[in-house]
């Protein structure tokens, strides 16, 4: 039962992380109706950016880690401004390549820079263990839970109460009409975008104090997709609800089938839902006119 | 439109190559490729090889995503299943001219059920559901040792014609390349039959093509089903080529090279697919000779290599889409049609 309890634990755990990232997905989802496949990428590169200040340059981490957010920041509004924007009314499938293709760009200068080994850049957080009557849980691992779980509601009382975060809100909904109401589309947009990417840069910045760094991280944010299609794409809750069931079930399989589980369990629950469930537990259903 | 060139009657102006130069310039074009062989280097043939299983894939793909709209992120793994299907049939000693189809028809099964989401999602929905199967398909290529030869890979069984063994670059060259023009004048009948117009229609608003009486799951499935027959016979060719394979080869960047090569030659055209593959394949040897060339004076480039070549693949991608979204096959049809209307401008 503890092992149950135990694989349980670091699997909500772990998902508190994986909803920061799946937060910087929907945000751009929900905001320009962009599957952004560049979050993985966009992600490592802020935590390399916090690698060099910490420990090329020699900065305190804090220092570094805000200079990974101002970085990352500038890279999110001129990306949106230098490639979005001119995209925007194209199919889908050009916008998806547009993102696929920065991916490509900033995972190729990573490596070009940083090469591919795994470095290991200063933890921003204590490592003291936490022990729950049998469970033994890793320091860090709850250290970037409480990050994420308050950064997640900062954003969503960001979103409810703030008149910014109900602009955007205004804006994801009906463009046209919060164009109308005098809200500045083109602002609103690139506020998506700068969001987006510093939630992207707290998950990397986390994940890589924790289990150390190299250009593989990227791919850690493929496997949110299994939670954010669970949640719904356009659902910020439900991208919540999602990517913590998803941890808890990444865990548990990988706790009693084996690691290897972890590659694949995740894509066939998303398989599974788009077949049953394709808006998933939270997506908006759209209804289509001609 | 060419000039000095009339159609008389419907037959002649539905023809493919409907003027005497067009065809003259293509029996030329056939002439040179098939009798490349007798007169290539080694590098050149290998080079040659590649291009055309590419250019197979990339006509597959661009069934799917070009003409029917439908995105798939899974054809690296479609490839992959035709790859070990035919290194599976070989081993039970079936020849090659029947593993190939069936490699393709596996595939092409895979892709129905790959597909069938499609039924419910569509766009970006459908390009994850196509991403999450790529990845149980590579599971399956690393764990199912039987078959797969798991992460050290298995061995093709060289193709044999009655005892003629397909041996060599110079020999693959012909199986490549037969295969590959067949197909691609299929893929170009495909797309002017009531089929390929349902490609189309769907694409374009699958809704009004839906009232219009298209069926929409027949249509999309054998959109994905038509797609994935490519991959796998690009995938069995592939596997006749190299002789042995390992799952490392079909992972997400291959699907992703794909989807670059038919958005840099032109979504939903022939010629499209075939500019897209020659041109994706030749960038990174362009970049390589670059860095044999250039290694004197900046000694840390051979490095560099492979991620700069990711950097300008991105590149590549943005570039086209930003500033010639219909590809390579549009610059190709400007060029053509300044050569037709000389000295007239357009």
């Amino acid at each position: 039962m503890s092992e149950f309890l135990e694989y349980s634990l670091l699997g909500l755990l772990s998902g508190g992380v994986m909803a920061l990232i799946a937060l910087s997905f929907v945000l751009i989802y929900k905001g320009t109706g962009v599957v952004n496949f560049a979050v993985g990428e966009v992600m490592m590169l802020g935590a390399y950016i916090y690698y060099a200040g910490a420990v090329t340059f020699g900065l305190p981490p804090w220092v570094a880690f805000a200079l990974a957010l101002g970085v990352i920041g500038v890279l999110a509004i001129a990306i949106e401004r230098a490639v979005l924007r001119p995209l925007s009314g194209q199919p889908a499938v050009a916008v998806l390549m547009a993102t696929i293709g920065m991916a490509s760009i900033v995972h190729g200068g990573v490596e070009a820079v940083w090469g591919g080994d795994t470095l290991s850049p200063p933890t921003l957080l204590p490592r003291t263990p936490l022990l729950l009557g049998e469970v033994l849980i890793p320091g860090t691992v709850l250290g970037n839970f409480a990050v994420a779980a308050v950064l997640i509601g900062g954003f969503l009382a960001f979103f409810r109460y703030s008149k910014t975060g109900i602009a955007l809100r205004a804006t994801a909904s009906d463009p046209v009409t919060a164009a109308t109401l005098g809200i500045n589309i083109n602002y609103a947009q690139r506020l998506t975008w700068l969001l987006s990417g510093l939630v992207g840069t707290f998950a990397g910045v986390l994940i890589a104090s924790s289990a150390g760094l190299s250009p593989l991280l990227a791919s850690a944010a493929l496997s949110v997709f299994a939670a954010i299609i669970l949640g719904g794409l356009d659902s910020i809750l439900g991208a919540i609800v999602a990517s913590l069931l998803i941890g808890w079930v990444e865990s548990v399989s990988a706790g009693y089938l084996g690691g290897k589980s972890r590659d694949v369990v995740p894509y066939v629950v998303v398989l599974a839902i788009l077949v049953v469930k394709p808006y998933g537990m939270f997506g908006t259903r759209t209804i289509e006119r001609l | 439109m060419r000039t000095g060139v009339f159609h008389e009657n419907f037959a002649s102006e539905e023809r493919l190559w409907d003027s005497p130069t067009s065809r003259v310039w293509m029996a030329a074009f056939v002439l040179s490729l098939f009798t490349l062989p007798l007169w290539g280097s080694d590098y050149v043939l290998a080079m040659a090889c590649i291009v055309g299983i590419h250019v197979i894939a990339a006509l597959g793909l661009n069934l799917t995503t070009g003409n029917a709209g439908l995105i798939s992120l899974s054809h690296g793994a479609f490839i992959g299943v035709g790859c070990y299907t035919v290194a599976w049939l070989g081993k039970q000693g079936v020849p090659f001219y029947i593993a190939l189809p069936v490699a393709g028809f596996v595939a092409a099964f895979l892709g129905v059920i790959v597909g069938l989401p499609s039924l419910r999602v569509k766009g970006l929905y459908l390009a994850i559901a196509t991403l999450a199967a790529h990845f149980i398909l590579s599971f399956v290529f690393r764990e199912w040792d039987a078959v797969t030869g798991g992460v050290s890979g298995t061995s093709i069984p060289r193709a044999n014609l009655f005892g003629f063994e397909l041996i060599g670059d110079r020999r693959n060259f012909y199986l490549i390349f037969i295969c590959a023009f067949a197909m691609a004048v299929a893929a170009r009948n495909l797309a002017r039959t009531r089929i390929g117009r349902a490609f189309v229609a769907v694409r374009d608003r699958d809704i009004s093509a839906e009232i219009l009486g298209v069926h929409l799951l027949r249509t999309k499935l054998t959109a994905f089903a038509i797609g994935a027959f490519y991959a796998g016979v690009a995938g069995g060719l592939l596997g006749y080529f190299y002789g042995s394979i390992t799952p490392d080869y079909f992972v997400l960047t291959l699907s992703v090279f794909y989807l670059a090569a038919v958005i840099v030659g032109g979504l939903g055209t022939v010629l499209g697919s075939v500019l897209g593959a020659v041109f994706m394949t030749f960038v990174p040897e362009g970049l390589r000779l670059l860095a044999s060339v250039s290694s004197h004076a900046f000694p840390g480039v051979a490095g560099l290599l492979l991620p700069m070549g990711q950097v300008v693949f991105g590149l590549l991608i943005i570039v086209f889409l930003i500033f010639e979204p219909h590809g390579l096959a549009a610059i190709w049809a400007r060029m053509r049609r300044t050569f037709h209307l000389w000295p007239f401008r357009t």
